[in-house]
């Protein structure tokens, strides 16, 4: 089910939160609405961990994670760290990494299996984002930008990507990550997807300036109509592309 | 390094639009174009409606705060002058293309459609045309009304006059105003007794039609004078009557000039007795015995102003008798000619035989008739003639060879050619015998123009469609006539099918 709402009476949701399939990170915002939507939908199933980063609001543009890990950037304090620690859950392990660019939520984009980072990512780096995250990790540009985690909200199930993705484009980075993609926008014609809105497999919170062309599209693609939260099942991986006739 | 890179062919996706879920190609904004032009209004705040002034007797219009554009409906010139005068909307946004919506012309409505861009949302070029209506405001230019007032109000006046008994000057001068179209602004030509007066709306066209003067005639530097008409005393505008005086040299072609020994000597010394041969805004001399020609330029005329001893209405009928060579051929600025001497006597009085010495020789043969000037029987009082002392003047000076051998030549006779004329009004109070006169003149300027090509070198001649060649044989060898290369200047080119050969691909 796809949720519109504003953080701040801003609608780039994505910034403000992180959610995965077994956690969710939300910031630490002027009112408890935003807290309060996470929280009708996903108390039952998965904690909603209020946090910050670096002492900034930006939590969902500066950590990366998915159900086996979560990764921090090197400014991330140690209080703040400990907090996660200890509000996670124990099968996700928290890791703070050295590397030039701290803005991890913009450079990986990642699902349980796949990743696909930044270019100039480390080579160190990556391999703690194998090992931490338990994923296989591709090196990718999207529609030409490095800035893979901006431009594509990716699940288990499906993913967006910028709306100027060429066809070609699409048809590779679907063979690489094994999910359907599509091209689309988000809070009505935004390009930056990533920021816009925020996925995991039965869920999806959307900025309030998302149209019903967009929701139809991101519900479509991420299968979250006929989802459930407790029927999460290994599905054949299948490449495939969607794209509307 | 290869030289053949390999590069990826990317195709672009479609995406469906934000707003209507209307497959669409990608852009900027991911709005379908009706969705961003829902959303978008780039003509908001242009104006659409636009009032135009315009004066219905001269069908020109107003560009404030004075100047009238003359234009027609539906022009080019009206469109860019409706353009223009949206100049301040159309700062804020880019102008791509402007063309007119057709109105009834007695409406009173222009319609103009505009196409714009601008930019919008983020990075965006949107482009939208609309509709400018301009509503016609009829009123009076300042000129219209003050000829509707008085029709004869004129401004400035040009005095053109030339102290002679002749007016072939102001026939040729009159063909030439016709071919430059120098007398467009005139609002009023009027005939008078040694010259034309030329009347103007405008100041500046009067002193714009003195300089032409000045290029085409040796003119002198004109006078003007100012004439108060009214005064504004609130404004302090003061309305004037201009007036110029031009005065033309008395020294005409074919003129026998006698040189005042100051002109004589910074010439050269060139003979004091001179023929002048061209006149255009420089005056060409020669001298018939030396064949030196000599140009004065006008400055150098009105410096130091001389008058012709003889004119061409004194021309005499000479018949040749013997032609003896004396000098080779010499070429004069394209002309030639060849010293010789010749035995004459006048065709009245075949008593007397002359023996003298003409530059003509390249033309007369014995049995010819030729015109000269009668030194021998005329009286002169020229002072300049008696300041020369040991100069002792010949007895004839021939000018040019006669073809008038047939008695019956018609006066009028028709030609292949004809000149177009101005618009002059004759000086009524003259009389009647003035008007033969000037017939005759007249006649005798159009042989002129036969005779000489180089005469018709500023002038446009026009087929005459009524000629009909007449049946007699040739009329003799050596009349000069105009060759039909020279009468194009009405030429109309039609449209004739031909084949296009010779184009291949």
């Amino acid at each position: 089910m796809a949720t519109r709402f504003q953080f701040e009476n801003s609608c780039e949701v994505g910034v403000f939160s992180k959610l995965t399939n077994a956690y969710c990170l939300v910031a630490i915002g002027g009112s408890e609405n935003f807290y309060s939507a996470f929280e009708s939908e996903l108390a039952d199933v998965i904690p909603v961990v209020k946090t910050s980063i670096a002492g900034t609001r930006i939590i969902g543009r500066l950590c990366a994670g998915n159900k086996n890990g979560l990764l921090v950037p090197h400014n991330t304090t140690d209080q703040e760290l400990q907090h996660l620690r200890n509000s996670l859950p124990d099968q996700v392990v928290v890791q703070r990494i050295e590397e030039k660019l701290s803005a991890l939520g913009n450079c990986i984009a990642c699902n349980d299996h796949v990743a696909l980072t930044h270019t100039d990512l480390d080579k160190e780096t990556e391999e703690i984002i194998a090992d931490v995250l338990g994923v296989e990790v591709f090196r990718q540009t999207i529609a030409g930008n490095i800035l893979v985690g901006s431009y594509c909200a990716l699940s288990n199930r499906g993913g967006l990507v910028h709306p100027h993705t060429s066809i070609e484009d699409l048809d590779e980075l679907s063979t690489l990550l094994q999910v359907p993609l599509v091209a689309g926008t988000i809070n009505r014609g935004s390009e930056v997807i990533a920021a816009g809105m925020t996925v995991n497999d039965w869920t999806a919170f959307c900025g309030s300036d998302t149209t019903a062309t967009e929701l139809s599209v991101i519900e479509s693609v991420f299968k979250l109509r006929e989802a459930q939260p407790t029927a999460i099942v290994e599905e054949m991986r299948k490449s495939l592309i969607d794209s509307y006739v | 390094m290869s030289a053949n890179m390999f590069l990826i062919t990317r195709t672009q996706g479609t995406i469906l639009c934000c707003k209507c879920r209307i497959l669409m190609a990608p852009n900027p904004a991911n709005m379908c174009v009706t969705c961003l032009r829902s959303e978008v209004d780039i003509t908001e705040g242009l104006r659409k409606n636009v009032t135009i002034v315009h004066c219905p007797e001269c069908d020109s219009y107003l560009k404030p705060p004075r100047t009238w554009l003359k234009a027609q409906l539906e022009s080019k010139e009206l469109l860019t002058y409706c353009v223009k005068r949206l100049e301040t909307d159309l700062k804020k946004v880019r102008l791509v293309n402007a063309e007119f919506i057709w109105t009834e012309p007695h409406s009173k409505r222009v319609k103009v459609k505009l196409k714009v861009q601008k930019e919008v949302l983020n990075g965006v070029i949107l482009e939208q045309s609309y509709v400018v209506e301009y509503v016609q405001q009829d009123q009076m230019c300042e000129s219209c009304t003050r000829f509707q007032a008085n029709p004869d109000q004129w401004v400035a006046s040009v005095q053109l006059r030339q102290r002679v008994l002749h007016r072939r000057t102001f026939f040729y001068l009159e063909q030439v105003l016709l071919k430059h179209d120098a007398a467009a602004h005139a609002i009023k030509i009027k005939q008078r007794d040694q010259g034309i007066d030329f009347f103007f709306g405008n100041k500046s066209h009067a002193l714009k039609f003195v300089g032409f003067l000045g290029e085409v005639s040796p003119t002198d530097k004109s006078k003007r004078s100012e004439r108060l008409v009214s005064h504004d005393t609130k404004n302090n505008t003061y309305n004037y009557k201009y007036t110029f005086s031009v005065e033309i040299s008395p020294i005409c072609r074919e003129d026998l000039i006698c040189l005042p020994p100051r002109v004589a000597v910074s010439l050269g010394n060139l003979g004091p007795l001179v023929i002048c041969t061209k006149v255009t805004n420089n005056i060409t001399l020669l001298d018939p015995f030396t064949l030196r020609q000599c140009f004065l330029d006008k400055d150098q005329y009105w410096r130091y102003p001389f008058k012709s001893l003889l004119s061409s209405r004194q021309l005499v009928e000479y018949d040749v008798f013997n032609v003896e060579i004396v000098s080779p051929e010499y070429n004069v600025d394209s002309f030639k000619y060849v010293i010789a001497d010749v035995e004459v006597a006048r065709v009245t009085d075949y008593g007397k035989l002359f023996y003298v010495r003409t530059h003509l020789g390249h033309i007369l043969k014995p049995g010819d008739r030729a015109l000269g000037y009668d030194l021998y029987g005329v009286n002169l009082n020229d002072d300049d003639v008696d300041k020369y002392r040991d100069f002792i003047l010949p007895e004839v000076i021939l000018m040019k060879k006669s073809y008038e051998e047939k008695p019956h030549r018609k006066r009028g006779k028709p030609r292949p050619w004809k000149l177009k004329s101005l618009n002059i009004e004759l000086d009524e109070s003259r009389g009647r015998s003035n008007v033969e006169k000037m017939n005759v003149e007249y006649e005798e300027f159009l042989r002129d123009l036969e005779e000489n090509p180089e005469l018709r070198f500023n002038l446009s001649l026009y087929h005459n469609e009524d000629y009909q060649p007449s049946e007699m044989a040739s009329d003799g060898e050596g009349v000069p006539f105009v060759p039909l290369e020279e009468l194009f200047a009405d030429l109309e080119l039609t449209e004739e099918e031909y084949e296009e050969d010779g184009m291949e691909e």
